[in-house]
């Protein structure tokens, strides 16, 4: 002790500079700027470009310095803090050229303060007030001339570049932090502006529209269009994809009206994309239901969404619509037994949501038919991570996607479904030198930026992989000692991919050997490597293969249970991962703990009072066969839309049509809640209190921002109220107390409470509540003990094409909308961004069938017909087609097959045979 | 092949040529000669030799530096000097053909000098012509002598010895060496060159990069041109030897693309280096490797700053950024690299094949060496020159320029370019060095030199150079973008006649301000043409404001074009030349210019007979003259005292 303490001051003083700022003793780490030395002091230093989430620049030179023994004034945000340093930030000299710089500026820019939307917080003004800055000396400048038309282009934003003070923080933001590119400095001299490619509108160019310039502009050269200053700001977390943004809701008399990044969310420190930040005003939506609706007896479920809402439902009391719905449901049960009744729950709503959704289902309906669309999302991943690690979620974390030395994406368009990791990758690649490889048949763009990019035929991924192990081994690439030391059935998987010679993967995947011989050998040599995967993996007959083959090749390469690598599969909803962790599936109870362990069933008997069922479940995918069958007369949807979700939607119509009784709890009338016998209004994610579960595992809480609109409750409370109506009120008061109860029965969760997730949140598994959360899975084993090869042959998709179905039609997202739409088109910016459906086509296959841009195309699978415009793109290789699945309008599930993954019950959306005719030019 | 062996071939083709039984043709087929025409005395030639069947070895070479002499002719008769002809026109060519290579007379009339060794009576020695004689030739030593496309030239005039000898030597030496010599960039920052190798050499990193910085761009400079299309082999050698002495691997040539000649020389000089392994891995069996690309510029001016120039080469745009780091600690790609100009490599070989010593024995105690300049603007003799440090500028100006244009008054000199300043008459006899130029309130620059007459505008000289940094500066700082626009503004008001009495003073303030605030050398140099004229010339810029007057009769909008009634014959050639349909008069009538109409494009004043010389050009005052048109000889009414 009495050697040690010395050297580790000694290591401190290693990492730390001393300096002298206005005679001010100011110590620093090492690498600090001395514009951020002289600010952690206290000492004020204008600037305008400075930003501490982007590269210094020195553009404004504003921040300008003397420093002894250096030549001139020197900008204090580029020059780093060094040991010895004598700074002066405030002598005659500085202020006169900081005076005439703002000066410069001022006479330069147009705008009407008073009539500014920054007015409030516009950084120029509170320099050139604390500058002093006098109007006649402004005067005395000639006045700038140029004139610029404001753009008003975009739906959600405005650039006035007559406000622009070219600080070019919306450039860098849109290099650094986006690295998209969609705006640079172009011109030269006075002209210089900040322009798109072309200069065109913002609207014409490549803008994707997260905002991050708009939030980061000082001055009122890019607003908002509509946005008033909040009187409050309440910190929740995004209610878009998997990711779990942290944000902040802006509040006006009860109303949400603005939104903002926080640049202290571990998932996104600040950044947002276009739904993240403009997708909200959906909350405040005049379709949102108020009060609980009962269909008018003798309206049949068949009368569609094109009748007026008070023609088919009429307006009830909470009273009312929980008697009728307590006394139809303990009616079937009573007639048909408690597994006639299946229940939906909802990854958009909260984990307090789903559990007690689940213990209603399991402890007052008394079955275990309960599912959510996770089903149709990563089921397969459940089940391929449970057989081959022990857990199905991800294993690692997004600060490991900081120390990856090589990311490889298969399946997963990350740039538009989970834009902000998609940005975090692009970072690493263009700042970091990190590699990418990208497998996907679709050109995606991340593909741009890749170092191997692999377009494998739709359903060809178990090919694809085994190919590449074989590569891999053949070269003894493979991690040897990590192989022997902690995984099974090696031998058996070698033998197996021995015959996936690239020769022969390339005969089948389409993928050319020299390029996965080039992947495999990046994959092989490379120190730390993640897989990221989304449902281009899952959603597929063979989805557990596919997941199966993943862990394969991390096992293989040992980039598992490190810090950098990992298994990610990359969820699709908000709160998914927490839906799943709740025990919302059929054959589970919160954390995984299986329905038939008589152990298991035993200690939630004894917390919930009541006997258990140990009998698994439907899944949602087997729901509407068990109804057309009979056997499923009622059905409880909580938050989901299976009349867009399921494949093959007229068979799902004719299921639902068919129900004895259907209760839909919603923020919308949705598509499902249309065909319903009582509708519950239930509360957005700005309305109520709880948390989600993000990709990560990390446990982070919403917070209620507004009071729900009329008499709609929280899911939770309504469930709540129902149980009562039944005879066995759960007590609870609120979130957090339902939380308590999670932590008590779920041992992933049981250090989680509320007053434990103040700014991070926590990641699982978290044992108890002195448990800091984890970072990263396996570092100590894996769950099952060791991993386990799987030795998986390729089998083709269930469909393939034919003479009359002569191309593949694949499903996915875009960037601007979500899910079933039922949020994201009703957000304005959204709809006016992305406003309908698509068929995208590969200009081979257009030219082939003479379609041009903008025609009218409808699209036939065995199972329907969808309508919608073509947009002709290289993104589709020939042969394939693709489809987002957001629209009523355009519904791409009518054509998809419902043809199911044998172990993980999900559909095979990924591939259906198709083809295409015109059915009128193009309107010009 | 060994490089023996290539020296000796090489020197075999040199010495053919000199000595060999077949005449010589030798074209200055630079970009100025090429303006002057001698593209049309190129086909001439070839076209006179093919008619009259005469076997001659014809060949392009680069610019001697007479560029007021182009397009510049030598021919090598066998047994005869060598003799140089300036003024060529496609008519002289055959007139030379015909008279000295078919029938022996020299033409003394035509010729300007004899070259080497021999005399030729009527014809002087050309290096003893005013313009050549006090100059010193050593990095322009081979232009206009040598084929620049041929490697074998540069060789057997002694190219690469310097590499070959550099090899034998540890990169420590070669960096010695160069101290030594006393060598400071001529870019014109003049850093001295072997301390900045130093600091590249020493600064951690296994990949380093040297650039050469070929991005000319000051208005009236073209010594970086004139060197890269006349002896592109001496850039190449010095970037090796540095490369050696630096530790780099690679290289970049940042040449702007307005530059095609300078490129094509460049590639061909390459591609001869790749030939004879001179470049590339191993190079001459060493241990030293080194590899060299040729990048274009799209000629913005503010590529010509480092940190700019190498954005450029890594694909960005073109834009400065704050030093430190400096390029020698993290440059292209953020590795260690060192960038120096044309000139300075240039200048490298020789200094290692001759010694520092040698090289130090020129110039001055703090600029050692020589410096090439572009002399332009109004002297007799325009073109590019070498002189050692420490001549005086009116050696430059009087015997190498051969004094002003048309026996005008000097008024000042401009140095350095757009970054430099105006010097008075005052200035004409202090040594030219870095430090001189400096305290005098210019730059040496990269050695572009104006010279202005007696009918130069000084504010409009300022305006001019404002106008050009406003239009180069990037736009990334705001004293440079707004700063230099404000001060042209001004400038402008005050050309025009609206200058205000604050103006000076505020201009001075400005011109402080972006000295001091700006980011790069390009906006800290920017206001120096404005304080140099304002520092030298006030009283004109008081004429301007005070008096709205212009002393040298060039702003337009402050002067005026009047008809002397004395001298008016009533000849009707303004009158009919008027595009403005501005003067009134007729046959025998005293012209009158309306002042209302006129829009003083001066045409008035070029027609009219010299033996009249009527229109006369004021500023600041209004001469007798009558009102409406009035006979000859009644022009006694006047309505101006």
């Amino acid at each position: 002790m009495s050697t040690a303490a010395p050297n580790k001051f000694k290591e401190m003083e290693k990492d730390i500079v001393r300096l002298t700022i206005n005679d001010r003793q100011v110590i620093v780490k090492k690498g600090v700027t001395v514009l951020e030395a002289a600010l952690n002091a206290g000492i004020y230093i204008p600037t305008l470009c400075y930003d501490p989430d982007l590269k210094p620049y020195g553009g404004c030179r504003l921040c300008l310095v003397e420093i002894e023994g250096m030549w001139g004034l020197v900008s204090s945000c580029t020059t780093p803090a060094a040991d010895g340093m004598v700074v002066q930030t405030d002598t005659p000299s500085i202020n006169r050229t900081r005076r005439i710089t703002v000066e410069l500026i001022i006479a330069n820019h147009h705008g009407d303060c008073l009539a500014c939307a920054k007015s409030q917080d516009c950084e120029l003004l509170k320099i050139a007030r604390y500058l002093g800055i006098e109007e006649e000396r402004v005067e005395r400048l000639r006045k700038g001339t140029q004139v610029f038309s404001v753009d008003k282009s975009h739906p959600a934003f405005i650039r006035d570049l007559n406000k622009c003070i070219l600080c070019a923080k919306c450039v860098r933001a849109c290099h650094e932090i986006v690295c998209h590119d969609a705006i640079d400095i172009a011109f030269r001299g006075n002209l210089a502006r900040i322009a798109t490619f072309g200069d065109k509108p913002i609207a014409e160019s490549i803008c994707k529209s997260c905002g991050e310039c708009v939030a980061r502009c000082p001055t009122g050269a890019l607003v908002p269009k509509w946005e008033k200053p909040p009187a409050e700001e309440v910190r929740t977390i995004c209610p878009y994809c998997g990711v779990g943004c942290s944000i902040y809701l802006g509040v006006l008399d009860n109303r949400v009206i603005s939104v903002r990044g926080d640049p202290q969310g571990p998932a996104n420190r600040g950044s947002l994309c276009v739904k993240g930040r403009w997708g909200y005003d959906f909350i405040n939506h005049p379709e949102r239901l108020t009060t609980p609706l009962i269909r008018i007896p003798g309206i049949p479920r068949g009368a569609g969404q094109n009748g007026k809402v008070n023609e088919i439902f009429h307006e009830a009391s909470w009273d009312e619509a929980l008697e009728l719905t307590a006394n139809k449901l303990l009616e079937l049960k009573d007639a048909h037994g408690a597994d006639s009744i299946a229940a939906l729950s909802s990854a958009k709503c909260t984990n307090e949501d789903n559990y007690v959704m689940q213990k209603f289902v399991r402890a007052v309906l008394g079955t275990n038919n309960i599912d959510h669309c996770a089903r149709l999302c990563h089921a397969s991943t459940v089940v391929g991570g449970i057989a081959a690690f022990g857990q199905g979620a991800m294993s690692n974390s997004y600060s490991d996607f900081e120390k990856t030395e090589l990311f490889f994406i298969i399946g997963s368009n990350t740039t538009e479904c989970h834009p902000i990791i998609g940005s975090t990758i692009k970072r690493r690649l263009r700042f970091d030198g990190a590699k990418l490889i990208v497998a996907d048949p679709r050109s995606i763009e991340l593909g741009e930026h890749a170092a191997v990019r692999l377009h494998h035929k739709p359903g060809t991924d178990v090919a694809l992989i085994n190919g590449l192990m074989h590569v891999i081994i053949r070269d003894g690439l493979e991690e040897k000692q990590f192989i022997r030391e902690h995984t099974e059935g090696f031998e058996e998987l070698r033998r197996l991919v021995e015959r996936y010679t690239p020769e022969a993967v390339e005969a089948v995947t389409g993928v050319p050997k020299s390029d996965l011989e080039a992947a495999a050998r990046l994959l092989g040599e490379a120190k730390s490597a993640c897989i990221l995967y989304g449902m281009g993996i899952t959603q597929h007959t063979t989805g557990t293969d596919n997941v199966k083959s993943v862990a394969n090749l991390l096992l293989l390469t040992g980039n598992i249970g490190r810090e950098g690598t990992g298994f990610s599969p990359l969820r699709g909803q908000n709160n998914v991962q927490g839906a799943c962790d709740m025990g919302a599936l059929p054959n589970v109870y919160p954390g995984y703990q299986k329905v038939d362990d008589p152990a298991v069933k035993k200690k939630f008997e004894t917390a919930w009072r009541c006997k258990l069922s140990d009998r698994p479940g439907v899944t949602v995918t087997e729901i509407a066969d068990g109804i057309l069958r009979g056997e499923i007369k009622g059905l409880y949807v909580m938050g989901e839309n299976p009349m867009l979700s399921e494949p093959h939607l007229e068979h799902t119509r004719q299921a639902l049509e068919q129900l004895e009784f259907l209760v839909v709890q919603d923020i919308f009338l949705s598509e499902t809640a249309w065909l319903g016998d009582v509708v519950f209004p239930a509360a957005a994610f700005a309305e109520k209190d709880g948390t989600f579960t993000n990709t990560e595992r990390r446990i982070q809480r919403i917070r209620q921002a507004v009071p729900p609109p009329g008499e709609a409750k929280t899911d939770w409370g309504i469930i709540s109220a129902l149980a009562e109506k039944m005879g066995k009120p759960f007590g609870y008061q609120s979130a957090g107390q339902i939380m308590e109860e999670i932590a008590s029965l779920t041992p992933i969760y049981g250090g989680i409470r509320f007053w434990r997730l103040g700014q991070d949140g926590l990641q699982w598994p978290c044992p108890d509540t002195s448990h800091p959360g984890t970072c990263f899975l396996y570092q100590d084993g894996f769950a099952r003990g060791r991993g386990k090869f799987h030795a998986v042959e390729y089998i083709p998709p269930a469909e393939s094409i034919s003479k009359k179905y002569p191309l593949v039609l694949t499903t996915g997202r875009i960037l601007e909308h979500w899910h079933t739409g039922t949020m994201s088109r009703r957000s304005n910016v959204l709809n006016e961004l992305y406003p309908n459906g698509v068929v995208e086509m590969s200009p081979i296959d257009a030219a082939r069938l003479g379609f041009i841009e903008g025609d009218l195309v409808v699209v036939n699978s065995k199972r329907g017909r969808v309508e919608a415009p073509l947009h002709i793109t290289e993104k589709s290789p020939p042969g394939v087609i693709f489809m987002p699945f957001h629209w009523r309008e355009a519904a791409a599930n009518i054509l998809t097959n419902d043809a199911l993954d044998p172990l993980a019950k999900i559909p095979e959306y990924k591939v259906s045979a198709v083809n295409a005719v015109r059915r009128r030019k193009k309107l010009r | 092949m060994s490089f023996t062996d290539i020296q000796k071939r090489a020197i075999a083709e040199w010495d053919t040529l000199r000595h060999g039984p077949t005449p010589g043709i030798l074209v200055g087929a630079g970009t100025c000669g090429r303006a002057a025409g001698a593209e049309a005395v190129l086909a001439e030639i070839d076209k006179e030799l093919t008619q009259r069947n005469i076997d001659a070895i014809v060949m392009q070479v680069g610019c001697v530096g007479l560029c007021y002499a182009e397009p510049l002719v030598d021919i090598i008769k066998p047994g005869r000097p060598r003799i140089c002809y300036g003024n060529v026109t496609p008519e002289i060519v055959a007139q030379l053909i015909e008279d000295y290579l078919v029938k022996g007379n020299p033409r003394s009339d035509l010729a300007l000098g004899t070259i080497g060794h021999g005399v030729v009576d009527g014809i002087p020695n050309l290096f003893e012509l005013p313009m050549l004689k006090s100059q010193v030739r050593i990095v322009l030593h081979n232009c206009g002598f040598i084929d620049p496309t041929n490697i074998n030239h540069y060789i057997a005039c002694g190219g690469y010895n310097g590499l070959v000898k550099a090899l034998d030597m540890k990169p420590e030496q070669i960096i010695e060496e160069i101290k030594r010599s006393g060598l400071r960039g001529r870019g014109g920052a003049g850093f001295p060159t072997g301390q900045k190798w130093e600091f590249c050499r020493e600064s951690p990193g296994k990949e380093k990069y040297i650039i050469c910085n070929a991005d000319e761009g000051d208005p009236g400079a073209f010594m970086n041109r004139s060197l890269l299309e006349g002896d592109p082999h001496s850039v190449l050698e010095g970037m090796l030897i540095g490369a050696r002495a630096i530790g780099a691997k690679e290289g970049y040539i940042y040449c702007r693309a307005e530059y095609p000649l300078a490129l094509e020389r460049l590639r061909i000089a390459l591609k001869k280096l790749e030939e004879y392994r001179l470049i590339g891995d191993n190079i001459l069996d060493s241990d030293f490797s080194f590899h060299l690309k040729i990048k274009e510029g799209a000629g913005a001016f503010v590529c010509g700053e480092e940190t700019a120039l190498m954005a450029s080469i890594e694909g960005k745009r073109g834009m400065p950024r704050s030093r430190p780091p400096f390029p020698a600690v993290s440059g292209l790609w953020g590795k260690p690299t060192n960038i120096n100009n044309v000139e300075t490599w240039a200048s490298v070989a020789t200094i290692i094949r001759q010694g520092a010593d040698w090289y130090a024995s020129y110039g001055t105690e703090g600029s050692k060496g020589t410096k090439t300049f572009s002399l332009a603007g109004k002297v007799e003799r325009t073109g590019l020159i070498e002189v050692p440090f420490g001549m005086t500028m009116r050696q430059i100006i009087c015997e190498i320029g051969g004094g002003i244009l048309e026996g005008k008054r000097f008024k000042a000199v401009q140095t350095g370019g757009p970054s430099g300043g105006c010097l008075p008459s005052d200035f004409l006899d202090t040594p030219i060095d870095y430090d001189s130029l400096t305290s005098a309130g210019s730059i040496m620059g990269s050695g572009g030199i104006v010279v202005m007459d007696e009918e130069t505008c000084m504010v409009d000289v300022a305006r001019f150079f404002l106008s050009f940094v406003q239009l180069e500066s990037c736009g990334k700082c705001i004293p440079c973008r707004w700063g230099t626009k404000q001060m042209l503004d001004i400038l402008e008001d005050i050309t025009n006649g609206r200058g205000k009495p604050v103006d000076i003073e505020l201009l001075q303030e400005l011109a402080q301000s972006i000295k001091d605030g700006s980011l790069c050398g390009l906006g800290q140099t920017a206001p120096n043409p404005v304080l140099t004229s304002i520092r030298y010339f006030r009283d004109e810029y008081k004429a301007h404001i005070e008096e709205k007057r212009c002393p040298a009769l060039v702003c337009n909008a402050l002067i005026s074009y009047y008809i002397d009634p004395e001298k008016c014959q009533g000849c009707m050639i303004c009158l009919r030349s008027c595009p403005a349909g501005a003067i009134k008069g007729g046959k025998r009538v005293v012209h009158v210019i309306d002042q209302g109409q006129c829009t003083k494009c001066g045409t008035c004043m070029n027609v009219c007979p010299p033996r009249f010389g009527a229109v006369i050009k004021t500023s600041g005052e209004k001469p007798a003259i009558p009102k409406e048109p009035v006979p000859i000889g009644f022009a006694g009414n006047t309505d101006a005292g």
